[in-house]
């Protein structure tokens, strides 16, 4: 059977799958639509939020880039993990307690004001929107391969796949197919990941491994990817960073980002209890930590792969480097998996310096530039995409057939359960936050469902537009949806629960100076609305106030929140007796009622 | 009435005591160990390399984990013990 047949079997079949159980537990009811009838076990919930969780930016993408960046983007892993201690302190039990649908509706209620319901639907929107293209270019590259056709080819038919999805499953569908996504991704993320630890280390977990000895060449696995990065001019794989400020906001916007997410707060309203939200968290954490603790053993084994794939001399003990880089392999030796990716386009060969071999350096480094003209190199000759690291892995480390078609099935499991999840969250904020509480209060269900679809396949063709041409790799696009997030919803929302001061002026305000502030600074460096070429400032960091990267301005932008919705705060009227008790009521979980039942 | 305010301020203090407690442990293995101590750590090797670098990829995301649960854990002692649970 060809790799092709079996990819369209994995991936084919655990469509069926997903379409099957959706169909089996279709939303019935709006409520069903937005909540799963708020019935869900707290293990199957953190199953579920783990597969919402974790989409093509943490199972394509992230392992790529930890793998090109090392330790400075280890901000990744602890950002999108740690928040969750956040969510689980400072917001789920609380939100869980209040137990309403929506973020906009506890931002509405607590501020008593349908202004600050339509800011915190605007917040919403944009960042769910922002973290769809994220989405769309990861699951664009993972068809793209397994169907072999362009990139562009494959955004297109991702979008239709995902759009369909979300419409005929709504969040019941969506909580029991989640498990079964969540199954299917985790296998498909770890086992590749065990067979190339015991290639490269003898040890087969690896999160171990990882820290082990690189049998062939006996020295410790990281000492020797180190040693062959700094050969070819790339930076030490576990090099400490210069510009610690810039990471510390980076992990911290990626965290509260975490906590600000209206798809992955939406999950603990659908717990039985208040105490559930709590271990809740817990259990989504352990499901995500299952993948983000094997993650960098993939993302540093997979690198060493690629290197030693095209400098085969530098794999064992190496007593001269210099020879070992001297013959790295010939094109026209090149292994099966690189004419595959070559065809998606996201692998580009130029021999600049004509002689039939890849010369894959660095050659951005300026103290690399002698080194490489002594060798006769006249510039890289490789440019590999971040994104397809984790899609090529299994074939990079000769795994057999079966395997990738299982990453294949994964990839698009993860992309396809955050999307929906996403669209979920943008549909009901505008069908029932803006058009049901705001604009027309007497919408039928039927007419409410039907706003609420048309709004998802909106979203979705603006993201796949803008997934065309996005803003950086998956991951990247994803990690400025949380800023975003941050910036604007988290702070509005822990102030909520946390203050009995703030009003509605002051939480209208805050947000409004969040979301501005944090969508300028990411404008300025990416462009008006994403748009390529409208950038006022090019991206590197030598424009970058105080070294602050676009990817990191969300931490400045809560910040900012926070101020002005305590100085404006302040300097007004006192929020009702009325709110302030129920600012106290959803500080401890005493009188819950049932999720959804309002 | 009053009792039972004055029961839930207790309640909520001891819940925010938990928090910056947690917290605190929380931001010193991500933004300390892993990030700004990480200097300090350099002399500690694992496996090729340092223990910043360790918990930055591995050991504070099992932090984490554990923080989650032991504050799960404290708050439904502290749920029953103030009589403010479900």
């Amino acid at each position: 059977m060809s790799q092709f047949a079996i990819n369209l079997l994995f991936v084919g079949g655990s469509f069926a799958l997903y379409i099957g159980i959706a169909i089996w537990s279709r939303a019935g009811s709006t409520k069903d639509f937005y909540v799963a009838g708020g019935g869900v076990h707290p293990i199957t919930n953190g199953m579920a939020t783990a597969a919402d969780w974790m989409s093509a930016a943490s199972f394509i993408s992230m392992a790529g880039l930890l793998a090109s960046g090392g330790y400075a983007n280890s901000s990744f892993l602890m950002g999108w993990t740690g928040g969750y201690v956040i969510l689980a302190m400072l917001l789920a039990p609380y939100l869980r307690k209040f137990g309403k649908f929506t973020v906009p509706d506890f931002i509405g209620d607590r501020f008593y004001s349908s202004t600050a319901r339509l800011v915190a639907v605007v917040c919403l929107v944009v960042a769910s929107v922002t973290y769809v293209i994220g989405q769309m270019t990861g699951a664009g590259v993972a068809f793209s391969r397994f169907l072999e056709v362009s990139n562009t080819w494959g955004i297109w038919i991702a979008a239709t796949i995902v759009f369909l999805y979300a419409v005929f499953g709504g969040m019941k569908g969506i909580t029991y197919t989640q498990v079964a996504q969540y199954v299917v991704l985790i296998i498909a993320y770890t086992i590749p990941a065990v067979f190339i630890a015991m290639q490269l280390t003898g040890n087969p977990i690896p999160m171990f491994g990882m820290f082990s000895t690189h049998s062939e060449s006996g020295v410790p696995l990281l000492a020797k990817l180190s040693e062959v990065l700094v050969e070819l001019g790339f930076r030490d794989y576990t090099a400490d960073v210069d510009n610690k400020l810039n990471m510390v906001l980076f992990t911290l916007s990626l965290m509260i980002g975490t906590a600000g997410l209206p798809h992955v707060i939406i999950r603990f309203f659908t717990v039985p209890k208040v105490a559930d939200a709590r271990w809740s968290a817990g259990w989504a954490l352990v499901f995500i930590a299952l993948l983000y603790l094997t993650a960098p053993a993939v993302a540093s084994m997979a690198r060493l792969n690629l290197l030693t794939t095209v400098y085969p001399e530098a794999a064992g003990q190496v007593e001269n480097y210099e020879e070992a880089m001297a013959e790295p392999i010939l094109y026209e030796n090149r292994p099966e998996w690189f004419r595959t990716w070559e065809d998606t386009g996201l692998i580009t060969f130029n021999d600049l310096n004509d002689d039939g071999r890849i010369q894959f350096y660095n050659d951005a480094n300026p103290d690399f530039a002698d080194t490489a003209a002594e060798r006769g190199w006249a510039g890289n000759e490789l440019q590999v995409n971040n994104d397809i690291l984790v899609l090529a892995n299994p074939e990079i480390a000769n795994l057999p057939g079966w395997v990738i078609g299982l990453v294949a099935a994964g990839g698009i499991a993860a992309a396809l359960s955050t999307a929906a999840g996403l669209l979920l969250a943008i549909s009901s904020a505008i069908s029932h936050d803006l058009i049901k509480k705001t604009i027309n209060p007497n919408i039928s269900e039927k007419g409410e469902m039907l706003a609420a679809r048309i709004s998802m396949g909106g979203a979705i063709l603006l993201a796949t537009y803008l997934g065309l041409n996005p803003p950086g790799f998956a991951a990247q696009t994803v990690a400025l949806a949380f800023g975003i997030a941050g910036a604007s919803l988290f702070p509005a929302l822990m102030m909520g629960i946390f203050s009995k001061r703030i009003n509605s002026k002051g939480a209208v305000a805050g947000m409004l100076a969040g979301l501005i502030s944090t969508l300028l600074y990411i404008f300025t460096y990416l462009g008006w609305l994403f748009i390529p070429g409208t950038n006022m400032l090019a991206n590197t960091p030598d424009n970058w106030i105080m070294g602050i990267s676009p990817l990191s301005f969300g931490a400045i932008g809560a910040i900012f929140n926070f101020a002005v919705a305590f100085a404006v705060s302040s300097a007004t009227e006192e929020p009702p007796q009325e709110i302030q008790d129920l600012v106290e009521s959803v500080r401890f979980p005493k009188g819950a009622g049932g999720a959804v039942d309002h | 009435m009053a009792d039972d305010k004055s029961n839930a301020a207790a309640y909520w203090k001891a819940n925010v005591r938990l928090i910056a407690g947690c917290l605190f442990v929380w931001a010193l293995v991500s933004y300390g160990f892993a990030i700004l101590l990480r200097p300090l750590l350099s002399g500690i090797p694992i496996g090729g390399t340092d223990l910043g670098f360790w918990f930055a990829q591995q050991g504070s995301m099992l932090t984490f984990i554990v923080l989650i649960f032991f504050y799960a854990w404290k708050m439904n002692r502290l749920d029953e013990k103030y009589g403010l649970g479900e």
